[in-house]
């Protein structure tokens, strides 16, 4: 078990989400795609080394830049 | 007449449910107060006339985006007999929330579980009746892509509809956030819903591996479009060719005859300036709906977003994102509904940046003047090299106009895009789609288009005494008069008039430059050989390619930017920069040259 951000996570690699340090908008945006604290998010790939992330979270899947991804913070699990 | 409105998330195929329904009578309407056009259509359920309303998808309420917006001051003032709510069953976890929000306005409301076919697939199992007793709203299970479910809904539908009465929300609640709501959320979901806790491994997830590929996903993309464009011309060709003989024939035989009782003046308005505008127009009508045909098979397969995600990074140093790439892209073929696809971006600015950049775009009109003065004033070894250059200016202007205006157009909005998982279009409504898209884009274009081609007829014949479209004409004077702007670039007092016709729309340029040189086919190429040299003619190209798109592309600007401004600083930026090139272009040239 290790904290990191989401931005960190390998490709397969699954995260509890513990810290959402984002504004407002984009809050309410990620929580209306079923992003919140305590789900699990996986990580499924990212476009070259600064590109934006495919992640998914339950049943969706939703890319989302790096710069967002850095402040949604996780736990490790897998 | 009773009042339906349909909401949902986006990607819960609530526009396929509202087309399956109401079939091809669905209309664009205007609505007062709102910015935006609805789609709307009338239909008979049971013994009353209803009519529908496919309000915007929305993830989340009180409203931050545009569209949130509409659905908040469309609830707050129009009375509703019923509120029908679509749901993608196989994420009713996180669709739960804006359902629960919707609760609280206490309007009567359907809940239309959707995608019923996808949730079994997924083995996403909901227990409908125990949880449309808990939310205390009515529910169907539908799939409304293969038109699965329907007796149900209008049963249901029938039965809520029968002593209704249209009730108008006052005032709208204060909306619980789905933060508080989280809790509410998952009582429900344990309740009955049963979700596999680890997805197996579909067809989506070994699709992507190919499509989102490290280093193979752009090669690919990019060959998709290849075969895209080319798909589009090699069965649109021959279509619009045959659209005009059909028109010229039917003008020779039919209306020319019927017309010879008229004024001379009068006839040569009708057929000449009237019949052959729209036509020309016309003509385009196969590649379009093609067009939309190709468009609406990559769209609804999920793989638009795909596109997104992989042309990201690059767009993002001009302060667009992946959307606007795709929108470019669409531009490629016309220009027009790439500019309506900026709806989808949730920020002002954003869409502003995309619309500017979209119109230098070549388009298939355009295309059609290139290869005209290609073929004649360029080798065939030189021709697909010019053509290239050409394709490759277009998108320079497009990047550079980006990167010079993202500051003025900055905008932090996030990036965030649901990557759907892929699914087979279906048929019925790939074209239910390009219909109702071309059926609008008839509709705008028509009165653009005719009112744009009698003032140009106009132009180039009168005064009745001079010859027409020659220098004594009023084109031939306003050519002359602005002979200082164009002299500088190369482009001579008859190619001014051509370009006047092409604000209209590029389709007319051709024809035009046959009017104003007065011959057809084989003496036009000599004449033009004879006017102008390849650095004049490779002049023309770039002015046509920047200056302006059409008439029916600067109304589109004006109509999605609901912002006058904008779309005269649009083109003032867009015949600025084509002058400026230009300039540039045919001064080093002759320089080079002497």
């Amino acid at each position: 078990m290790s904290n990191t951000s989401l931005a960190q996570l390998k490709p397969g690699q699954i995260g509890i989400i513990t810290n959402l340090d984002i504004e407002e908008g984009l809050y309410r945006r990620l929580l209306a795609t079923g992003v919140r604290i305590g789900k699990p998010i996986e990580m499924l790939r990212s476009i070259f080394s600064h590109g934006p992330l495919h992640v998914r979270i339950g049943m969706t899947e939703i890319m989302l830049r790096r710069t967002e991804a850095q402040n949604i913070k996780v736990t490790i699990t897998s | 007449m009773k009042r339906v409105a349909l909401l949902g998330m986006p990607n819960t195929g609530k526009s396929t449910f509202f087309n399956r329904i109401t079939g091809a009578s669905a209309r664009v309407g205007n609505w007062p107060g709102m910015t935006v056009e609805l789609m709307t259509a009338k239909l008979l359920i049971g013994s009353s006339m209803v009519e529908f309303i496919d309000l915007p998808g929305i993830y989340d309420l009180p409203g931050l985006s545009e569209d949130e917006k509409v659905v908040e001051r469309f609830l707050e003032t129009m009375p509703l007999d019923l509120l029908i709510v679509v749901v993608n069953t196989t994420q009713i976890e996180r669709q739960l929330g804006l359902l629960l929000q919707l609760r609280q306005l206490q309007l009567p409301t359907l809940v239309v579980l959707n995608m019923a076919d996808e949730a079994q697939q997924f083995g996403v199992k909901v227990d409908i009746e125990r949880l449309s007793k808990s939310l205390g709203m009515s529910m169907v299970s539908i799939s409304a892509k293969y038109g699965q479910g329907y007796p149900a809904f209008y049963q249901e539908i029938q039965k809520l509809l029968a002593d209704s009465t249209a009730i108008t929300v006052q005032g709208l609640p204060h909306f619980l956030s789905h933060e508080e709501l989280a809790p509410q959320v998952d009582a429900l979901v344990k309740q009955s819903v049963e979700v596999p806790l680890q997805l197996s491994p579909t067809l989506t997830h070994k699709l992507d591996k190919i499509f989102l590929h490290h280093w193979l996903g752009l090669p690919i993309f990019f060959f998709i479009m290849y075969l895209l464009f080319q798909g589009i011309f090699l069965l649109g060709t021959p279509l619009q060719d045959g659209m005009e003989w059909i028109l010229s024939a039917f003008k020779e035989t039919y209306l020319a005859p019927l017309l010879t009782d008229l004024p001379k003046a009068l006839q040569g308005l009708l057929l000449d300036g009237i019949y052959d505008g729209v036509g020309t127009v016309a003509t385009f009508i196969p590649m379009i709906l093609l067009f939309f045909l190709f468009m609406t098979v990559v769209e609804d397969s999920g793989y638009l977003s795909r596109a997104a995600f992989l042309m990201d990074v690059l767009m993002s140093k001009m302060g667009l994102d992946g959307r606007s790439f795709v929108m470019i892209l669409m531009g490629f073929g016309c220009n027009v509904p790439a500019l309506m696809g900026t709806r989808v971006m949730q920020s002002h600015r954003l869409r502003l940046l995309s619309m500017l950049v979209i119109p230098f775009a070549l388009c298939s009109a355009r295309l059609q003047v290139f290869l005209f003065f290609i073929a004649i004033l360029f080798t065939a070894d030189q021709a697909p090299l010019v053509l290239l250059s050409l394709y490759l200016a277009s998108f320079a202007a497009a990047f550079g106009t980006a990167y010079l205006f993202k500051g003025k157009f900055s905008n932090n909005e996030p990036f965030i895009l649901e990557i759907p998982p892929y699914r087979l279009p279906t048929v019925r409504h790939m074209f239910l789609r390009s219909w109702m898209e071309l059926h609008h884009f008839i509709g705008r274009a028509s009165n653009f288009i005719v009112v744009g081609v009698i003032l140009v007829w106009v132009l180039t014949h009168f005064p009745p005494a001079a010859e027409p479209a020659s220098a004594e004409t009023l084109a031939g004077r306003l050519g002359n008069f602005l002979a200082p702007i164009f002299e500088p670039i190369g482009i001579e007092a008859q190619l001014v008039i051509a370009l006047m016709f092409g604000f209209v729309a590029k389709e007319i340029v051709v024809g035009a430059l046959a009017v104003i040189y007065g011959l057809n086919d084989s003496h036009l190429t000599q004449a033009i050989v004879q006017h102008v040299d390849w650095v004049q003619a490779y002049s023309f190209m770039l002015f046509t390619l920047l200056y302006s798109p059409c008439l029916s592309t600067v109304a589109t600007i004006r109509q999605e930017s609901q912002n006058l401004r904008f779309t005269i600083f649009s083109l003032l930026w867009s015949f600025g920069l084509a002058w400026v090139v230009c300039l540039v272009f045919y001064q080093s040239a002759r320089w080079l040259m002497r």
